[in-house]
């Protein structure tokens, strides 16, 4: 396993931190916040993200994709979270584009996989239902009617679930409420009737949503990834989703420290330059060496993925976890 | 068949006829020097093949007496010896400490006399780097070398000296040039330690052992052509020595003994097991210690990773500057490690010695003692942030 990036992921991550930097620094992020930008996020720019090839990174050629895995998705990821730059890359070009991958089957897979990497489907997945992570607790149920189903329940947390023109639902099709088995995923378009979605505002200005399912109608060709089948798909795909954050997140930790690290040594007060000072010398080291574990247990995790490796779920916790903890220090 | 591969197929050969049994099952490892103690016949066998293969120094080159392997041929044979269980042949400051800053600083008389000896475990060599009145600050160093002649006088003490009563040998930071800068009057000494100039005193540790002593110069002498990088070019030596020192330190992090060894067989979450008990799962039932022992397992991954990530960049020849962290990580982590086993452990934890505790549970107190001097050595905690700040982080000093 490799842990440092070859010449085409090395690449890759410099085209993404020059292309956002000139595009989309915080100041982009700041002007779609306070202007209660309906979508969420810029347009134009999510197509210049299309074409620079971003959502079919992880997305097989035979689909139209580029499968150049997850270690490039996790250098773009850190680069956005240097950034804050709002975009769907999240919801359709890691979940989206994972949950079709991994689940469909060869005609969605082709019908559907090509939009997203021509940037015409935008996806978002209704999964959550409660305040604390719990993917398994599923009562939003899909009853069986002749060929179709009738879904009814109400998902929370569902990110760009507003602005997406696929919604993939998770629902209970067998056994009880926190069972593994028994849940399937269904594909629903949003204007369909009985869904009624609601964009949330959150402390982060990121884009979430409400949606709730009242004898939704689906049919059962738009089953993905086989009844009662759900959860296992859901594992791996969140496992992604996790290391996706979580390179998100050292991008925060990496950008906030380069910035105080650059103010520390300007900022004069009792006669002299702050970062002379032993006791925020010692921090910023500190900080330092968490965001060195955070490099590494990103990269080691998307390397997980790429390698298929049968530790990926407790990589994608070491590096949720080093994340995490760096941006809270 | 590529090299490696048949590099590999000889090595393994090589070691099936020339590893003694015995030397196949943990234990101690051999110090070598000119009163070599071997706890076993094999363990003489063992260190004599080694050593005439130079595989006690497997990269070194050939010409002073090393193995002359490439990194790769080296990991092979790590691989192999680690297959069959082979213990390490020869422990030697010589290998891990001296040997690279002579390879490196050394002129080519010096690297003939000096290095061969240190492959066949001939010389035990120590460290006289620290001083009573001299440690974080290492470079305020007072012990001076005189010329008179052909030859260094050295008077003055040095402290916390490994081994120096077993020691033949001392590599020693001198004052040579009184009137320089404290930086630029140092120079970088080799001493024979078997001379009436030269006396040790061995310091009790909280551990119970006493690896360490106090080492006292008073007109002792060393030739001239044992100075090695010139004349008060010291510090330049010994910062480079440190380095290597450090990553010597920085590695208990990752292996658990207090000095280095791998004493404690089990587990961090065996312990916890064992003495904080299971529930129905099989987990450490004590909510609040099974979080900790995860929250540190969860960073020896991380800690691990971001050393085999400091390697790969150094091998493809990109400075790493991670690699200032190893020795203030590693250490820290070590001690909350050995905390959280006498954590789990309770009462048995704090046995000294007799009935009543088994022989690894004296063992992981006395190593849970040694840790608390593993962010001390080779330069505190405090001093390897003030690296990281000052090196990697650019932050000024005055």
């Amino acid at each position: 396993m490799a842990l440092i990036l070859n010449e085409e992921q090395q690449s890759l991550k410099d085209i993404a931190k020059e292309f956002l930097q000139k595009n989309a620094p915080v100041t982009h992020f700041r002007e779609i916040r306070d202007t209660n930008n309906e979508l969420g996020y810029d347009e134009v720019l999510w197509k210049e993200m299309v074409n620079l090839g971003w959502s079919g990174i992880l997305i097989p050629e035979e689909y139209g994709g580029f499968d150049f895995g997850m270690v490039g998705m996790g250098s773009i990821f850190e680069e956005m979270g240097k950034t804050l730059t709002p975009s769907p890359l999240f919801a359709t070009g890691v979940l989206g584009a994972s949950l079709i991958s991994l689940g469909g089957n060869d005609s969605q897979k082709q019908t559907l996989l090509p939009k997203i990497v021509e940037g015409s489907l935008t996806t978002a997945l209704a999964l959550e239902e409660n305040n604390r992570h719990s993917p398994n607790v599923i009562s939003t149920s899909a009853t069986k009617s002749g060929e179709n189903y009738e879904i009814s329940g109400e998902k929370t947390f569902v990110i760009d679930g507003h602005s997406a023109n696929l919604l993939i639902v998770a629902a209970r099709t067998e056994g009880s409420i926190d069972d593994e088995s028994g849940i399937t995923l269904f594909m629903l378009d949003p204007k369909t009737d009985g869904l009624e979605i609601t964009k949330t505002s959150m402390v982060d200005s990121r884009n979430s949503a409400q949606v709730k399912l009242r004898n939704v109608v689906v049919s059962s060709s738009d089953i993905l990834g086989g009844l009662n089948n759900g959860s296992g798909i859901l594992e791996n795909v969140l496992d992604r989703a996790q290391i996706a954050i979580s390179a998100e997140m050292l991008g925060n930790a990496s950008q906030a420290f380069q910035i105080t690290l650059e103010y520390i040594k300007e900022r004069k007060q009792f006669g002299a330059v702050i970062g002379t000072f032993q006791a925020l010398q010692h921090r910023a080291a500190e900080m330092y060496s968490e965001i060195e574990l955070t490099k590494s247990s990103v990269i080691a995790a998307c390397n997980a993925v790429d390698e298929n490796s049968n530790d990926l779920k407790r990589m994608a916790s070491l590096a949720k976890f080093k994340a995490g903890e760096t941006n809270h220090l | 068949m590529s090299d490696l591969q048949t590099f590999r197929e000889e090595t393994r050969n090589w070691l099936e006829e020339n590893c003694p049994p015995e030397m196949r099952k943990p234990g101690d490892i051999a110090w070598g020097g000119r009163n070599a103690q071997f706890s076993h016949p094999d363990q003489k066998i063992w260190l004599e093949r080694m050593g005439d293969k130079g595989w006690t120094c497997p990269t070194w080159p050939k010409e002073y007496g090393g193995g002359g392997l490439s990194k790769e041929e080296n990991k092979i044979l790590q691989e192999e010896m680690g297959a069959i269980g082979a213990r390490s042949p020869l422990g030697s400051f010589g290998i891990w400490m001296l040997g690279p800053a002579l390879l490196e600083f050394a002129t080519e008389e010096q690297k003939k006399e000096h290095l061969p000896p240190i492959v066949r475990g001939e010389i035990w060599w120590c460290q006289g780097y620290s001083e009573p009145g001299s440690g974080s600050d290492l470079a305020s160093l007072s012990t001076k070398a005189v010329q008179e002649g052909d030859e260094y006088v050295i008077n003055g003490q040095k402290i916390w000296t490994s081994y120096a009563d077993k020691a033949d040998k001392i590599f020693c930071l001198v004052r040579t040039g009184p009137q320089e800068p404290k930086h630029d009057g140092i120079s970088f000494l080799l001493i024979d330690m078997d001379q009436p100039g030269v006396t040790t005193r061995p310091i009790t540790l909280i551990s119970g052992k006493s690896p360490f002593c106090e080492t006292f110069f008073d007109d002792a002498k060393a030739p001239v052509k044992d100075l090695v990088g010139g004349l008060n070019k010291g510090w330049t030596v010994a910062k480079r020595l440190l380095e290597h020192e450090r990553t010597m330190i920085s590695g208990m992090g990752l292996s658990g003994g207090g000095d280095g060894s791998k004493k404690t067989k089990s587990g961090l979450a065996e312990i916890g097991k064992k003495y904080a008990g299971t529930d129905s799962n099989q987990k450490i039932a004590d909510y609040a210690l099974r979080r900790k022992v995860a929250l540190h397992d969860l960073n020896s991954r991380a800690f691990g990773l971001t050393m085999q990530r400091v390697g790969e960049e150094t091998k493809v020849g990109a400075p790493s500057p991670a690699a200032a962290m190893a020795k203030y990580y590693g250490t820290e982590h070590n001690k909350l490690r050995y905390e959280l086993m006498l954590e789990a452990m309770g009462t048995q934890g704090v046995g000294w010695e007799g009935e009543g505790f088994s022989v690894e549970e004296l063992q992981i107190t006395r190593d849970w003692l040694r840790t608390k001097a593993n962010s001390i050595e080779g330069g505190t905690s405090e001093v390897q942030l003030n690296v990281i700040s000052k090196r990697v982080l650019g932050l000024p000093d005055k």
